[in-house]
């Protein structure tokens, strides 16, 4: 079957879980994709399966991207001209001397902006996802090695989650509650939940029936350690390329949401709030939207590149060709 | 029979989550916090405009009763008085929901044929020149979150590069859609080129799974034509997936439209549910959010049975 390539660059169907079953919406968890077995795993897999990746360009291309965007935030700060709070010039100035990219719709400095305004959406979408991946695999596992009748329970009750497009779920709790950072973080790591779970679901209800695993079982050890010790171990493959399509969809959220204006607020320098503050002098000042708008598509385009690259050494495609 | 059995059941399954759902709605927004009048108003509320609005919107009530009569006026289509306007939610909605159906429908009508062509031709050309440029492109195209590629598009088409299209699709309140064609441009574009890639890439998948199949080897080597194989042997059993991919695909426009709409300022519920969010008006919040989750299940619910219609294997097993 070589049609079976990895489809992972694409999380809306990959992930949703909204796939066919003999149960309908919501309860198709055994078509969820699971690992191709390749003889016999070890439990070191998941290093294995990142030089594997690395050999793909794709996944080098990918981790170039993101890696250049890393840097820029993590060391934009200290390499920035000027304060990104103070003002420098007059509204929408073109590029200057002083300016380099020109200054935003205040007269602040929209380089130093750009250099500063990275981290708030890296940290935001790594920390959702890790929220996301956290409660996620640990319904997913609990769930995929629980009796028929909590399995099912513990899913539907996610599927309820996965009735709302994901912005609107958070839109919904942000009516209420107000822009709040901590709240945007929990509830795009709420909608990641479910769909993660399918997946870790899925993978760990094929590991469940090893005989190391009815090993384990016939020696009396706990639930829990068989759980962490015996099949997490054995699905790090799937959920590292889970991780990489949940960031690129919290990174996409969060400067959405920041777009909108319900993530950072002014003053703060945000790529996603200064493409909204701006955009009423795109046609003066390209450069402070068109900058952000940039570094945000080479940030979700690598890291997703990344992620098929992963996709693909798990499936294990010989070929290589394309990007 | 198995198959209307199966259809109910689908049915009772998408009713049970829509209740689930609106439980949900409801305790996100009237329940979850301790005095919602309060959430609306803000701390500076006098205590005055805090006991019209706890009459306005019936929060002296226990909260089972407020669900249960705001359960039942969804039902009805009553979705209360929206407290930014003052006017009945149903009559604000009404164009604007008109307006991004106009908007989905025009932008599922260009991509579903435009992805099955691309992916057929992707598969049917697998590693040529197009099938990689298209595995590159889609795979960009994928990545990107939709109001990038929005306003990339701006920046393109209507502000720095050329200037075809105008930027904001402000359309007269009360007028269609449908009449200000140059103003959907841009806004069906970014939907269009944010889902295609998702159907094609699903359908190459299938596609190619099925053109190395023992069947369509078999009707090349009956001598058919090639092009009698490809559109009438292996197309409509590669769709199968591609049905669940547009569904789902055309879900997620619901979810979509809310960034795109406010970014093109274009008069749909998207639009409306960033004011209402902006605004907290927990009517509007309410009643879009259920429009576009019960959306969301009921597209899922059809592509589940059109899917078992159109697949053999899976039509075949209910018997």
């Amino acid at each position: 079957m070589s049609g079976t390539e990895p489809q992972a660059s694409d999380p809306r169907l990959y992930g949703l879980g909204l796939e066919l079953s003999e149960e309908g919406i919501g309860t198709s968890f055994e078509e969820v994709p699971a690992p191709r077995t390749q003889g016999a795993r070890r439990r070191r897999e998941w290093v294995q399966l990142l030089r594997d990746a690395l050999r793909y360009r794709r996944t080098q291309v990918g981790l170039g991207l993101a890696g250049f965007i890393v840097f820029i935030a993590a060391l934009g700060p200290l390499l920035a001209p000027h304060s990104p709070y103070i003002f420098i010039g007059a509204p929408f100035d073109a590029p200057s001397a002083i300016a380099r990219l020109g200054t935003d719709n205040l007269g602040r400095d929209v380089l130093s902006r750009v250099l500063y305004g990275g981290r708030s959406v890296l940290t935001l979408a790594l920390l959702a996802t890790a929220i996301g991946m956290i409660l996620g695999v640990s319904f997913g596992l609990f769930a995929g090695y629980a009796r028929d009748t909590i399995d099912d329970a513990i899913m539907r009750l996610l599927d309820v989650l996965l009735a709302f497009p994901q912005i609107v779920f958070v839109l919904l709790l942000v009516s209420v509650l107000g822009p709040r950072l901590w709240l945007i973080v929990l509830c795009v790591g709420l909608t990641h939940a479910p769909r993660i779970a399918r997946v870790t679901r899925g993978a760990a209800l094929e590991v469940k029936e090893r005989d190391f695993v009815k090993a384990a079982e016939s020696l009396g050890v706990s639930r829990l350690k068989i759980l962490s010790g015996e099949i997490l171990p054995m699905i790090t493959s799937p959920l590292l390329v889970e991780f990489g399509l949940r960031l690129t969809y919290s990174i996409g959220l969060i400067a959405a949401l920041s777009f909108l204006g319900f993530g950072l607020q002014p003053p703060s320098a945000d790529w996603g709030l200064m493409i909204n503050e701006n955009r009423i002098g795109l046609v003066i000042q390209p450069y402070s939207v068109f900058v952000p708008v940039v570094l945000i598509a080479v940030l979700t385009i690598g890291v997703n590149l990344a992620t098929d690259g992963l996709a693909r050494a798990m499936i294990g495609i010989e070929r290589d060709t394309g990007a | 029979m198995g198959l209307a059995k199966l259809v109910l059941r689908r049915l009772a399954l998408g009713v049970l989550t829509l209740f689930l759902v609106s439980l949900v709605v409801f305790g996100a927004t009237q329940a979850l916090t301790g005095d919602t009048a309060r959430a609306i108003l803000g701390k500076e509320a006098t205590p005055e405009r805090l006991t019209t609005l706890r009459e306005q919107l019936g929060l002296n009530r226990s909260k089972t009763t407020q669900y249960l009569s705001w359960l039942k006026g969804v039902t009805v289509g009553d979705l209360g008085t929206s407290l930014a306007q003052g006017t009945s939610v149903t009559s604000a909605l009404s164009f604007r929901l008109r307006n991004s159906a106009v908007l989905v429908l025009v932008a599922a009508l260009i991509s579903v044929p435009l992805s099955i062509l691309i992916g057929a031709w992707s598969a049917y050309r697998r590693d040529r020149p197009f099938d990689v440029s298209h595995s590159i492109v889609s795979l960009t195209l994928a990545s990107l979150p939709e109001f990038v590629i929005g306003i990339l598009l701006i920046i393109l088409l209507s502000t720095q590069v050329f200037h075809i299209f105008p930027a904001i699709s402000r359309i007269p309140s009360g007028s269609s859609a449908w009449n200000q064609p140059d103003r959907l441009v841009l806004p069906v574009l970014a939907l269009v080129l944010s889902v295609q890639p998702y159907i094609s890439r699903i359908l190459r998948a299938s596609m190619i799974d099925v053109l190395e199949s023992d069947y369509i080897q078999m009707a090349r080597l009956k001598g058919l034509k090639e092009w009698t194989v490809v559109a009438w042997h292996a197309l409509p059993n590669g769709l199968a997936p591609a049905v669940q991919a547009t569904a789902i695909s055309l879900a997620w426009l619901a979810g979509g439209v809310v960034v795109i709409e406010y970014l093109f300022a274009f008069p749909g519920i998207g639009s409306l549910y960033v004011d209402a969010i902006a605004n907290r008006d927990l009517p509007v919040v309410q009643a879009i959010t259920m429009i576009i989750a019960a959306l969301y299940i009921g597209l899922n619910l059809v592509a589940d049975i059109i899917t078992i219609l159109i697949s053999p294997r899976l039509r075949t097993s209910l018997r």
